[in-house]
């Protein structure tokens, strides 16, 4: 039973960083319409430019920063140089070059960094924190904090803002809200930038406890995707609360049934949603499109 | 007709010129041109995107050598039951996930591809496990075995024309019209009593047969396979032949695969000399930078490209 108790406490953490990636894809499939495939490689870019500044003497909150940043750009160029261009093409050609975009990614990644993994420090030293019998370690909680952080930053920025205003009229109605002055175009570059930025922030905050390396995006992207499938692919609560429900039911699935299976189960998962609920197992206050 | 005369006839000159090692890239270029004409045709006209071709190529592939070495069947029939096997399986995965609007069918191949790759690398006892199998027969037809690559060239080739040969003419009966009813316009389509649902099916059924098809005859021709040969990279490498050829052109598959199994050639001889080691990293955002070049700038592939200019018209998107 305590294991059990330790799984769940792993998958929470897990899951944290499954829900950041889950409300950068649903943000830019919201506001442009594109399912991003390239959203994993933001967080693999965040976190290897983390890596490299602090390799290089920088102190952590400019490493992160740096990274943070750098994603933001990364994603930024790909909206603004491919994408803008072709969005009068097909639907299947905006996936394509997201796709185009993740494997252009991996490979310069690859050419930059190499393939051997590398890490960061822990946010702030200091041993496990130890409840109800099972252990946290103090990065895990760094991670669930900016999980529940970044989520209220974001509720307050929807909810209260004139540019939240703005990005979810251009989700509910691209021609109405051009109607009212605000750019579709303006909107996904908003969009792209702030997801990327997200997802970087989600890449360098999970490189202490699983490590960074040039293909850590696909299976990140590929579990914010399942998340966001759970969550009805337009709701950013549901996402959140999804991506919490894979990170536990990976983590007590790899515990108790086969690890080797681990990255299977999330699959499972989505290939069970889309056949029994394709409109998503927790769509909570999903936008409606009008 | 004609020009299909004239290739046959190139290609069946060519091994005679050519040394064995492009008799060997010209066999592969075969196999890889059935795998990626269903992706084109599904693509194209049923505008679904699936990111699993290389696991219907796998399928395939260890079907083939389930059936031939475990069950004693004859080499040719278990290609032909590897191929039904790859259709049944993405009919499996088509039904849930096409009765919807939408981009479901690109997620669900994703993960399904992924799902496939574990099980090759963990089904030990009957796959061989991470290190694959060993030993695979090559075909015979009656008491003649197909043992060296001139042979194995012909019969792929044969196979290969005759099933582009097939798609064009299916392309262009009443059934051709549907789907191309489709690609114009899924609204329009349906108001005209179209089920493209069921169409769309169709078209993923075919394209998973033809990728197990080629998976079973590249088994049966390279007689070792590892879950590797199948994984991630190879569905984005059929898709990116697809995309350069052409989606929803039968004949540019043929394009797409040649052009880019040979500029990849091309690049793993001329690259040592800039950086040795490094063309497999350059490979990939040579491919990556490639794909979205061609969307943004000539997002009907090279088959789009020529056909404009021989002749202005073609498939308009509503």
């Amino acid at each position: 039973m305590l294991d059990v108790v330790q799984l769940v406490v792993l998958g929470i953490a897990m899951g944290g960083i499954y829900a950041l990636v889950a409300v950068g894809f649903v943000a830019i499939h919201n506001v442009t319409g594109v399912i991003n495939f390239a959203q994993g490689e933001f967080a693999m870019v965040g976190a290897m430019l983390a890596v490299s500044v602090e390799a290089r003497g920088g102190s952590l909150p400019v490493a992160l920063a740096v990274g943070v940043a750098g994603s933001a750009v990364v994603g930024w160029v790909l909206y603004r140089g491919a994408l803008m261009p072709a969005r009068r093409s097909s639907d299947v050609v905006l996936i394509i070059i997201t796709i185009g975009a993740s494997i252009t990614l991996r490979g310069l990644a690859l050419l930059a960094w190499g393939s051997q993994p590398v890490t960061l420090p822990a946010f702030s030293a200091g041993g496990p924190i130890a409840f109800f019998g099972a252990v946290i370690s103090r990065q895990q909680l760094w991670v669930l904090a900016i999980t529940v952080l970044m989520m209220t930053l974001l509720a307050l920025f929807f909810g209260r803002t004139l540019f939240g205003y703005a990005l979810r009229a251009t989700a509910m109605n691209r021609d109405a809200s051009r109607l009212v002055g605000v750019s579709p175009q303006a909107m996904g570059q908003v969009a792209f930038a702030g997801s990327a930025a997200l997802c970087g922030l989600a890449g360098a905050a999970i490189t202490p406890i699983g490590l960074a390396s040039y293909d850590m995006g696909l299976m990140l992207g590929l579990k914010g995707f399942v998340s966001a499938v759970m969550g009805g692919l337009a709701s950013i609560p549901g996402a959140v609360l999804s991506a919490f429900l894979l990170g536990v039911l990976e983590a007590v699935g790899a515990g108790v049934v086969s690890s080797a299976y681990k990255d299977a189960i999330a699959f499972v998962i989505l290939v069970l949603v889309l056949f029994f609920r394709p409109q998503g197992l927790l769509a909570l206050g999903a936008i409606r499109r009008v | 007709m004609k020009a299909v005369a004239i290739l046959a006839l190139a290609l069946a000159v060519l091994p005679w010129l050519a040394g064995k090692y492009l008799t060997a890239l010209l066999i592969v270029i075969g196999i890889h041109v059935l795998a990626t004409a269903g992706l084109s045709i599904l693509m194209g006209f049923a505008g679904q995107v699936s990111l699993a071709q290389g696991a219907f190529y796998g399928i395939g592939a260890y079907a083939s050598m389930l059936f031939s070495m475990r069950l004693g069947v004859p080499v040719v029939l278990a290609i032909l039951l590897a191929c039904a096997a790859a259709g049944a399986v993405a009919w499996a995965i088509g039904k849930p996930s096409l009765r919807l609007h939408g981009h479901h069918l690109a997620l669900a191949t994703l993960g399904f591809g992924l799902i496939v790759y574990i099980v090759f690398a963990e089904l030990g006892e009957l796959t061989g496990g991470p290190s694959g199998m060993i030993g695979i027969p090559r075909p015979r037809l009656g008491s003649f075995t197909l043992a060296k690559d001139i042979h194995y060239y012909y019969a792929i080739w044969t196979v290969v024309l005759a099933v582009l040969a097939a798609a064009q003419r299916l392309m262009g009966s009443g059934y051709g019209r549907l789907l191309r009813a489709l690609a114009a316009s899924e609204p329009a389509a349906e108001a005209m009593g179209v089920d493209t649902g069921q169409l769309k099916l169709q078209a993923f059924v075919l394209s998973g047969a033809l990728g197990g098809l080629a998976g079973a005859l590249y088994a049966h021709y390279i007689t070792v396979i590892s879950p590797t040969a199948f994984n991630f990279e190879v569905s984005i490498e059929l898709l990116m032949m697809a995309v350069v050829g052409g989606l929803g052109s039968v004949w540019g598959a043929l394009l797409g695969v040649a052009l880019v199994t040979f500029v990849v050639e091309g690049l793993r001889v001329v690259m040592p000399s800039f950086q040795s080691g490094a063309s497999a990293e350059y490979e990939i955002v040579a491919f990556g930078l490639l794909l979205i070049a061609t969307m943004v700038f000539l997002p009907e592939g090279l088959a789009g490209a020529l056909g404009r200019l021989g002749r202005p018209g073609g498939v308009t998107r509503a």
